[in-house]
């Protein structure tokens, strides 16, 4: 470690180069020789030249390590080296030894390229190796070869070439006859620099004949270290465990060697020192039975701990756990504002900001100190200038407090107004990780605004959220300017606001708004009040005012808009001068991503004014409705006798309607469709019967249901449900689909027992003509369950593939970015798109994608007058 | 069988071969290399009946939903 006093030397990175080691420099970077399987002797000490050899580095706390004299964790280890009795391929190097045998001569090692060609082809190809890469440039090299006339004869010295064929994994046949490790590498050896560089192998790094091992590198035992159990027992890594198989077995041919054993011996251990070094190195070969424990269990080994999603890239480089952050069930709180988060005072208690203290903060960070961790603002640590870290307890507050001085560093409870960025996963788009400010909460769960669950795609059935505490003043501003709920309110992705009312909002704004809708002054006082709305000077004088004038209160007085609304009676919304003229607000202005009201507030107001009026917006639809009461009944599905009547004899002629069209289709005289068969025809025309019945019966449902209930009231706002949820419930619920036709799975010919065969009658292809409420037949539940449970799959299958598809996706475009000249470019600077999204507009600052130049120009014109 | 000229379709943008002077202006208006652009097959069969060598760019305008009419740029390579 430098210490400060020591100079800092830098130095530029110029290029980074890969290569294979060769045997020379595996001896020379190895800090011992290991000869021995065992690894410890009888006092339970490493033994000298074993696997856990005292000079690779330490594992105990408190030694020193042998070869460099550093302690734990200073030391990061040094390898060992093994000599192996007979040379052993490297599995990783299977595919390029094999394309260096096959195309280069096995008398005079030449690559099987005329010295013309490769003068010809040369340069290009070491070309298509720096853009591509190697692998590329491998396979344009195989074509060169196996395309020229003399295949299959040297070009050099005219020697026939034998086929040389791979048996999976590491053995190599010449016309059926077996060539050795210790043959491949002399031929290997023999290779001239020139020839390898158009293999796309640099020689200086790669000698071909460095692939096949003659000394097998031994890793530091600092990257397998063993574990101590609580028995007292120690448990080895599993590359340990490997090694000790490679060493065991090596010494075993050594001695069989020189003992002069035969040759099928010989060979035998050969092989088996091959397959443990490929399963050390990979243990998920194809062809290849996994090393095991003696549990069973595979062995995690070299490629194991880096590949895949558990391995060292994905699991801890790219996914690094952190400190300062919480996670617990989300719950909503509708008198939070909207940038705000709840937090439970227990985990204010343990999230900490870090302050420093100065001379003019010292008294207020003393006091946090003195309360210590135990009280609520108090603090959890102290940290001196020298980084030293001291943590309060009761016995340590008194000393602390004495030593606080400038420079100090007070880790601080949690309080109102701190930054904190809040999370959901999947973390599909950015507005899923936005900024919020702190409110510290009794109970035990995180509390968000109800009208922020879209962006997050939140709801309160038991979902999770996390929160993390910046804890840097960069990052805290980064997070406030950048993050902010407020910021995030326009979407990127289509313009509009991505945060508004929800569900009781949206309802109890729609019955405010309505022009039935009158209270006393007084009350609409009171209800203003109850949202912290104080200022009512815009409320006409008189005794009753309408629901519109309340709305319009917290409407800014310059304001002005024409949209449209879900409503049929007064589509038409017209705002002007902040007063609502005409319209009701439903879920097409106050909902999120539909209408431009909430988009033009943010326009002209900006960020912080839009987002505090949608969110008096809320509270207004919430507050009207703990005042009038809001609520669900079975009794808003009942239908007078007349209505019920007539569902029954849409019914009947509906039904008529298909015997018909079945007896049209078995006396043959349907008329077909094109591009149908009959039979094809013959449901396509059902279908449309029952489907204009169901509608119908919708039409009724719709027309006799009282219009106050609060079923149709939510319908209609668009806050939950549809006017065809309510006709399932009161009416009928419908011809049930499955993959768009009627369902005609079962048995043969029939869907379920108790219908004949062939039977093509509405109520034997699924067909319920009975309401939720009314209940459904056992044939009716059935085909019911049958779509549900269909549908149930459908998600569940569906949600795993879009992830990883989205997963690619977003690998591939992650480094894009749009440039000062308006392209699009890669990391590479190469161009993708000539103008972003072909019309350069940032959607996030356009309105639903596109521009609205008409109000440009009047505003540019205005300036202009003015 | 009829012969189609798949540059006729309706689907088929428009593509054109650009001269060497305005080549090296588009080039220099993006202050880019060659290497920098997109490519197109010398064998795509929207280059057909158009003589083409490697390294021309070829000028295609297209229908776009955002922007009504753009245009883009590729470099014609050989495989």
């Amino acid at each position: 470690m430098l210490s400060d006093s020591e100079p800092y030397v830098y130095k530029k990175v110029v290029t980074v180069v890969f290569g294979v080691l060769s045997p020379k420099m595996i001896k020379k970077m190895a800090a011992a020789k290991i000869v021995t399987p065992e690894l410890y002797d009888k006092e339970g000490y490493p033994v000298d030249g074993g696997l856990m050899d005292v000079r690779l580095g330490v594992i105990d706390p408190g030694l020193r390590c042998k070869t460099c004299g550093s302690k734990l964790k200073e030391c990061t280890g040094h390898f060992g080296y093994i000599s192996l009795a007979r040379p052993v391929i490297h599995i990783s190097f299977i595919s390029v030894i094999l394309t260096l045998l096959r195309y280069t001569c096995m008398e005079c090692s030449r690559i099987m390229l005329p010295s013309a060609k490769v003068e010809q082809y040369g340069d290009r190809l070491k070309r298509l190796g720096k853009d591509k890469g190697p692998d590329v440039m491998r396979k344009k090299l195989k074509d060169l070869i196996t395309s020229s006339k003399t295949a299959g004869k040297c070009p050099y010295c005219k020697a026939k070439q034998k086929k040389i064929v791979i048996e999976k994994p590491t053995t190599f046949f010449e016309d059926d006859k077996r060539i050795s490790p210790i043959e491949i590498r002399s031929r290997l050896e023999k290779l001239q620099d020139a020839d390898i560089e158009l293999f796309g192998l640099n020689p200086a790094s790669v000698r071909p004949e460095w692939m096949i091992l003659t000394v097998l590198p031994i890793p530091p035992v600092t990257m397998r270290p063993s574990i101590t159990l609580e028995t007292g027992e120690r448990s080895e890594d599993d590359l340990t465990h490997k090694l000790g198989d490679i060493v065991r077995i090596n010494q075993r041919l050594f001695e069989n060697i020189n003992a002069g054993a035969p040759e099928i011996i010989v060979e035998d251990l050969w092989d088996l020192l091959q397959y443990h070094i490929t399963t050390f190195f990979d243990n998920e070969v194809a062809q290849l039975p996994p090393a095991r424990h003696r549990s069973g269990q595979p062995l995690k080994t070299l490629t194991e701990r880096i590949k895949s999603k558990e391995g060292r890239i994905r699991h801890n480089l790219t996914g690094k756990r952190t400190n300062f952050s919480a996670r617990t069930v989300i719950s909503p709180d509708p008198l939070l504002e909207l940038n705000e988060v709840g937090v439970p005072d227990i985990m204010a208690m343990k999230l900490t900001v870090p302050e420093r203290i100065t001379e003019w903060n010292m008294d207020y960070l003393k006091a946090f100190v003195k309360r210590g961790p135990k009280a609520y603002p108090g603090a959890n640590y102290v940290i001196r200038p020298d980084g030293k870290k001291k943590k309060l307890t009761e016995d340590t507050i008194e000393a602390s407090i004495e030593e606080l001085q400038p420079g100090y560093i007070v880790e601080r409870h949690l309080m109102d107004g701190d930054i904190a960025i809040f999370n959901r996963q999947p973390s599909l788009h950015r507005m899923s990780m936005m900024c919020h400010k702190v409110r510290v909460l009794p109970n035990k769960t995180l509390r968000l605004n109800p009208a922020v669950c879209f962006p997050y795609n939140a709801d309160f059935d038991g979902d999770e959220m996390n929160l993390h505490i910046p804890q840097t003043e960069e990052a805290r501003a980064e997070a406030e300017l950048l993050m902010l709920v407020d910021t995030q309110m326009i979407s990127p992705r289509y313009g509009l606001s991505v945060i508004g009312c929800i569900q009781d909002a949206i309802s109890g704004n729609y019955l405010l708004t309505r022009s039935s809708f009158s209270m006393p002054r007084e009350g609409a006082i009171d209800l203003l009040a109850s949202i912290g709305v104080t200022d009512v000077s815009k409320l006409p004088k008189k005794e009753v005012v309408s629901g519109k004038e309340i709305f319009g209160v917290i409407l800014p007085d310059d304001f002005s808009f024409v949209g449209r609304s879900k409503s049929r009676e007064e589509p038409e919304v017209v705002i002007k001068n902040g007063r609502l003229v005409s319209g009701v607000m439903d879920k097409n202005n106050l909902g999120e991503g539909s209408g431009l009201l909430l988009r033009n507030l943010h326009k002209r107001y900006g960020k912080q004014f839009a987002l505090d009026v949608l969110g008096k917006m809320f509270k207004l639809g919430v507050a009207l409705l703990m005042k009038r009461g809001f609520t669900t009944a079975l009794s808003d599905t009942d239908l007078p006798k007349e209505a019920k009547d007539a569902i029954w004899n849409v019914f009947g002629k509906a039904e008529q309607d298909v015997a018909e069209l079945i007896s049209l289709y078995n006396s043959g005289q349907l008329d077909m469709l094109p591009g149908r068969t009959l039979r094809e025809t013959l449901e396509l025309k059902i279908l449309e019967v029952l489907n204009k019945a169901r509608d119908e019966t919708g039409k009724i449902v719709a027309m006799n249901v009282a219009s106050d209930s609060h079923t149709i009231v939510m319908a209609i706002s668009g806050a939950r449900g549809t006017p065809l949820n309510l006709a399932q419930m009161a009416g009928c619920v419908g011809q049930q689909a499955l993959r768009g036709k009627r369902i005609e799975i079962g048995y043969a010919g029939r869907t379920l027992s108790s219908f004949k065969r062939d039977d093509l009658t509405p109520e034997a292809r699924g067909f319920i003509k009975n309401s939720f409420k009314a209940g459904l037949k056992p044939a009716e539940f059935f085909f019911q369950s049958i779509v549900g449970r269909d549908a149930l799959m459908d998600t569940a299958l569906r949600t795993p593939k879009s992830g990883y598809l989205y997963r690619r996706l977003a690998n591939a475009l992650q480094d894009l970015k749009v440039e000062y000249d308006g392209t699009v470019r890669d990391s590479g600077k190469r161009i993708v798109q000539f103008t972003y999204g072909e019309d350069s507009i940032d959607v996030s600052k356009s309105e639903g994608g596109v521009l609205n130049v008409k109000r440009i120009v009047a505003e540019v014109t205005e300036k202009e007058k003015a | 069988m009829k012969k189609i000229d798949v540059r006729k379709h309706l689907l088929v943008p428009r593509h054109e071969k650009l001269s060497e002077k305005e080549k090296d202006e588009v080039l220099k208006s993006y202050s880019a290399t060659t290497d920098d652009f997109p490519r197109i097959l010398k064998r795509d069969a929207a280059l057909q009946g158009i003589n083409v060598k490697f390294g021309d760019m070829i000028k295609i305008t297209r229908r776009s939903l955002t922007a009504g009419q753009t245009v883009f740029y590729r470099v014609v390579v050989l495989s």
